[in-house]
């Protein structure tokens, strides 16, 4: 193998695991040594800058970094990511005197669709830069799906209104209560770009069942329900209540069901229970507010008696896979069976509409009606017109949302410069070395054993009658730091210099992991099954050395290395460094160098 | 500085005939000095005892005093142990066998602890033939004094102190060889790919193994000057040929190329290849041991590898005819034979 050339930041990007898995690339282990030293309003601000919805994310992120989180791969649970960042929304203290200001107005002006997480992001970038951005949302208040959908005893409105309040403050013109019906419309006004971040709003509906029209007072999309729960024109459900779908607008559904007056609320799904959508930790949720969930259980049938629903007939399947591994469900031959209920509510799933988008203005729609986009720069073949969030290429979540939103706004401030959107600026990097004395790092190289620490729950009655309680109570500071410690810091890079190996060993006999390996080189499938511990995680690099004096190369394999720091503390001729890698995603306003 | 090393292990660290992992078989996190090579030897240790499946518990590891000496204490955890007086671990080490034959004899001495104080002990147990390994880690200094010249020391060789050391070194493998070692072998801790098969074969040879290891000391010893710094070692080095060591219970799957010059079936049936060897050099025969190392010293070079073996032999146990039950095992009955049997013994003296 070559070299592996560490001056492309990529490299330790990908090392940095969860980082590297954060849509939006938040630079998870800064902000985590930052709450262990209880500076709780710098990991705040290093999450705003990435994420922008700290404490709203701190809550209900959809956390694609504790699966990917090196933690899990050395012992049982990935660190609690996402409860820190909560901790640090938590404990922060006013932050307004640190947010930026925005720029002088710079002349050009900036529809953007939708007050969701998308364009929020969007406004924030680039109002600090100097444009005007005015957000257009049909709804009453700002936040999208965030304060329409997830329900408040996952998400005070307190929360949401502040982070909110955040991008407001830069100026950005907000227009409530607007809904815009034409994109046509939009763009004959003096808008020099257009973001559309409306969303996915529509939910998906069982139409063709028997019994629908009959019992429609009493079946609900549920979309639709949370979003009315939510503003307050629902307050009310019967007693017995079905929900259908396995994702987790199924598991916002029956616990809000459970709030508003259901007591025998039941989720039924027709998947087997291992393969439902939902997180797994909202399904736990579910079931500790003693709601059972129901698998393999195709809907049949609305039983409508004296013009009324009165319950819904489901057929027993169970799930065959082909050698392909592909998925069918197939019926088990058994009887129908029968559930009694009030109401139901289906969350089965969210489609992309774009009704108010004319087909005439060169918007490309494909052949599923989503709108022609590049991946990259998420400019439609508008030039002027650019997507993202869920409207971009379907549902997703609000992280999601954001991470498109950063690369929209550095796309629409590049198009009004008058530059390529497809020459992307760099991202930026640096790398430091973290030795402060012979044996002494400035990071805490420590690794502890400890395991994943429990989020403590509001109790359980008091949260059933109170349908803005909010149910989990996030860390106390106590805690907080001792799951902080959980973190190996995996930002902190073992960093190789061949030149000043001697190759005496010392490296490879202390690493607890048995990473380290000198060996002779050879291609890459080679060399990971020459390994003290054959490589299998393709996932993961291999750190390759230029040739060493022997003739042999270093091989590190970064699978699990614990970033303890020992390998460099036992090199006598500092050939290993602890370099601390810092790693900032391409940000609206940047140049590209030469 | 780190004081302890994470117990978090590799999850698919694999697992020996015993089940055991190559982590079983640490120690408490070394202290000595970073890159030393001593802690590399204790590597390949470790590595050793985990490929052969030893049940920990069954080797005892004796030491004298020295950074070398104090090495036991970072390998084989769950081992027995004994850290003698400066010098002083042969007599350790043949009373501790005497008594109890049936364990592993593992001595740790470094230079200063067998070649000057401990010079006239090594003599005797090497003449005794105790079953035993006994392995020097050889930094040409007294590292934990702070690096004095030791009398392995090359004359001319510099050390960090500055001083020309003048006078003659003693080799202990030619001392090993003239007093009827009967396995000598010389390595480098900087090659585990050599000195773990050799500790292999060491360990599976009958008799008194020997092994010499330059082991530099990289901070009293490692300067440019100094003919056991790391640098020096690695540009004068040759092997007398690769080595490979097959258990008595495996098959042989290894193919060797055509040229090897050496197959040598040990007393327990384990078998050693050497191959892309040395043509001068014949492992069974003490003469051109002694030969080949000559050579190679004037030729300014070190010659490493297996230099000597006598795979069939007679242990201390054999030539003083000692019973074959560890002494704790005999009963009373063995202890104190009846007046009959001192008649005849009395008689035998008449
Ligand atoms: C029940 C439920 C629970 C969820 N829970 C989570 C969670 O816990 N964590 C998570 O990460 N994600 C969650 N999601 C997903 C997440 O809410 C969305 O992925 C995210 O909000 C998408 O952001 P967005 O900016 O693309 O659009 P949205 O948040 O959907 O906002 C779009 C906004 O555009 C407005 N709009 C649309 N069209 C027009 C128009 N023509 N004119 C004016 N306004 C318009 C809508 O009113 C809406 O307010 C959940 C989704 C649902 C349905
Ligand atoms: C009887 C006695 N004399 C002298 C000493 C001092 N002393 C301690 S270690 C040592 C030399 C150790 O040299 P070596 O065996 O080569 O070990 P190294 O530290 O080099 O590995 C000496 C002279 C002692 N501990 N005991
Ligand atoms: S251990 Fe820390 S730095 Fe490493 S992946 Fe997990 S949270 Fe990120
Ligand atoms: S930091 Fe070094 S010693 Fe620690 S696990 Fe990683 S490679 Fe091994
Ligand atoms: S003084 Fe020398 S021999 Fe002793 S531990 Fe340090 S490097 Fe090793
Ligand atoms: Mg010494």
């Amino acid at each position: 193998m070559k070299p592996t050339d560490i001056t492309n930041p990529e490299y330790f990007h990908k090392v940095v695991d969860c980082q590297y898995a954060c849509p939006a690339h938040t630079p998870v282990p800064e902000y985590i040594r930052q709450i262990a030293a209880g500076r709780y309003s710098d990991a705040y601000m290093i999450n705003w800058e990435s994420n922008v919805f700290p404490g709203v994310l701190g809550r209900t992120c959809d956390r694609p970094c504790e699966p990917a989180c090196r933690r899990g791969r050395v012992e049982e649970q990935p660190v609690a990511i996402c409860r820190l960042k909560r901790v640090a929304a938590d404990y922060k203290d006013d932050v307004r005197t640190r947010m930026p200001k925005p720029a002088e107005a710079n002349g050009r002006k900036i529809a953007l669709v939708g007050a969701g997480p998308a364009s929020l992001t969007v406004a924030r970038d680039l109002a600090v830069l100097g444009y005007t951005c005015h957000v257009f949302d049909g709804q009453s208040k700002g936040g999208g799906f965030m304060r329409s959908q997830i329900p408040s005893f996952r998400l005070p409105e307190t929360v949401l209104d502040e982070e909110i309040g955040y991008i407001t403050d830069l100026g950005v013109v907000t227009h409530y209560d607007t809904w815009v019906d034409s994109m046509k419309g939009l763009l004959e006004r003096d808008y020099d770009a257009v973001f559309v971040g409306s969303g996915a709003p529509r939910g998906r509906d069982l139409p063709g069942l028997p019994g629908r029209t009959e019992a429609s007072d009493n079946i609900h999309i549920g979309i639709d329900w949370l979003a009315s729960v939510a503003f307050e024109h629902t307050t009310e459900i019967g007693r017995r209540v079905l929900v259908l779908g396995g994702g987790n607008t199924a598991m916002d559904c029956c616990r809000t069901a459970r709030r508003l007056g259901g007591d025998d609320v039941r989720v039924v799904v027709r998947s087997p229970r291992a393969e439902m959508k939902a997180s797994p930790w909202e399904i736990e949720d579910a079931v500790a507010e003693d709601i059972p969930i129901y698998d393999n259980h195709v809907p049949k049938e609305f039983v409508v008696e004296n013009g009324r629903l009165a319950g819904m007939l489901f057929e027993k399947v169970e799930a065959v896979y082909d050698e392909k591994g592909k998925r069918s469900l197939v019926p088990t031959g058994e009887d129908p069976v029968f559930f009694p209920c009030d109401d139901v509510l289906i969350a089965i799933g969210q489609h992309n509409a774009f009704p108010w988008i004319e087909r005439d203005i060169g918007i490309e729609f494909d052949e599923w009606d989503m709108p022609v986009l590049s991946r990259k720069t998420f400019q439609s073949t508008n030039p002027k017109v650019f997507f993202g969030g869920d409207a971009a290429f379907g549902p997703e979540n609000i992280i999601t949302a954001v991470a498109h939103g950063h690369q929209a706004a550095v796309s629409i401030d590049l198009f009004l410069r008058g530059e390529d959107v497809e020459r992307r600026p760099a991202p930026g990097f640096s790398l430091v070395s973290q030795k402060m004395g012979v044996h002494e790092w400035s990071y805490d190289s420590a690794v502890t054993i400890d395991a994943r620490r429990v989020v403590p729950h509001a109790d359980k009655d008091r949260a059933l009658r109170d349908r803005k309680l909010e149910v989990e109570l996030g860390f106390d500071p106590a805690t907080a730091y001792e799951e902080a410690e959980r973190c190996l810091n995996c930002d902190v890079q073992t960093v190789f210099t061949d030149k000043l190996c001697i190759e005496c060993d010392a490296c490879v006999d202390i690493c607890p992991m048995d990473c380290i390996n000198f060996i002779d080189n050879g291609d890459e499938p080679e060399l990971r099954q020459k390994l003290r511990v054959p490589a299998h995680n393709q996932e993961q690099d291999l750190y390759v050395s230029g040739p060493l004096k022997t003739g042999r190369v270093m091989v590190k394999d970064e699978d699990v290395c614990l970033h303890c720091g020992l390998c460099a503390e036992r090199c006598p001729t500092s050939a290993w460094d602890m370099q601390k890698f810092l790693y900032t995603v391409t940000k609206a306003g940047s140049v590209c160098a030469g | 500085m780190s004081y302890v090393r994470p117990s978090f292990r590799h999850p698919q660290l694999p697992a020996n005939e015993l089940g055991l992992t190559r982590r079983d078989y640490e120690g408490s996190l070394s202290t000595l000095c970073s890159g030393c090579g001593h802690d590399s030897i204790s590597g390949a240790i470790i590595q050793a005892c985990f490929e052969l499946s030893i049940p920990p518990h069954k080797v005892a590891k004796l030491s004298g005093i020295g950074c070398s000496s104090k090495t036991p204490t970072y390998f084989l955890g769950k081992a027995h142990g004994f850290n003698s007086v400066h010098g002083r671990m042969p007599s350790v080490a043949t009373g501790a066998n005497l008594a109890n034959r049936d364990l592993i004899y593992l001595g740790m001495s470094g230079d200063g602890d067998s070649a000057s104080i401990g010079l006239g002990q090594f003599g005797h147990v090497v003449r005794r033939n105790l079953n035993m390994i006994y392995i020097v880690a050889n930094n040409g200094c007294y590292g934990l004094t702070k690096g004095q010249d030791s009398a392995t020391a090359d004359v001319g060789s510099v050390s960090k102190a500055g001083k020309v050391n003048p006078f003659e070194p003693i080799d202990l493998c030619t001392l090993a060889l003239h007093q009827g070692a009967t396995f000598v072998a010389r390595s480098f801790s900087g090659d585990k790919d050599q000195l773990v098969p050799l500790l292999k074969a060491a360990i599976a040879h009958k008799g008194f193994a020997f092994i010499d290891v330059i082991s530099p000391c990289v901070t009293f010893n490692n300067t440019p000057q100094s003919t056991k710094g790391y640098e020096f070692v690695r540009d004068h080095i040759e092997a007398t040929g690769k080595i490979d060591f097959v258990p008595m219970k495996s098959e042989i799957t290894a193919k060797y190329e055509p040229d090897f010059t050496h197959e040598v079936t040990l007393h327990d049936g384990s078998v050693i290849h050497l191959y892309k060897g040395d043509k001068e050099l014949d492992v069974l025969d003490r003469r051109s041991a002694l030969t080949a190392i000559e050579n190679h010293k004037e030729a300014g070079r070190f010659l490493t590898g297996l230099l000597y073996m006598e795979p069939e032999n007679n242990d201390l146990h054999d030539t003083l005819g000692t019973t074959r039950k560890p002494l704790r095992d005999l009963n009373e009955a063995e202890l104190c034979p009846n007046n009959h049997a001192l008649q005849v013994i009395n008689d035998s003296l008449r």
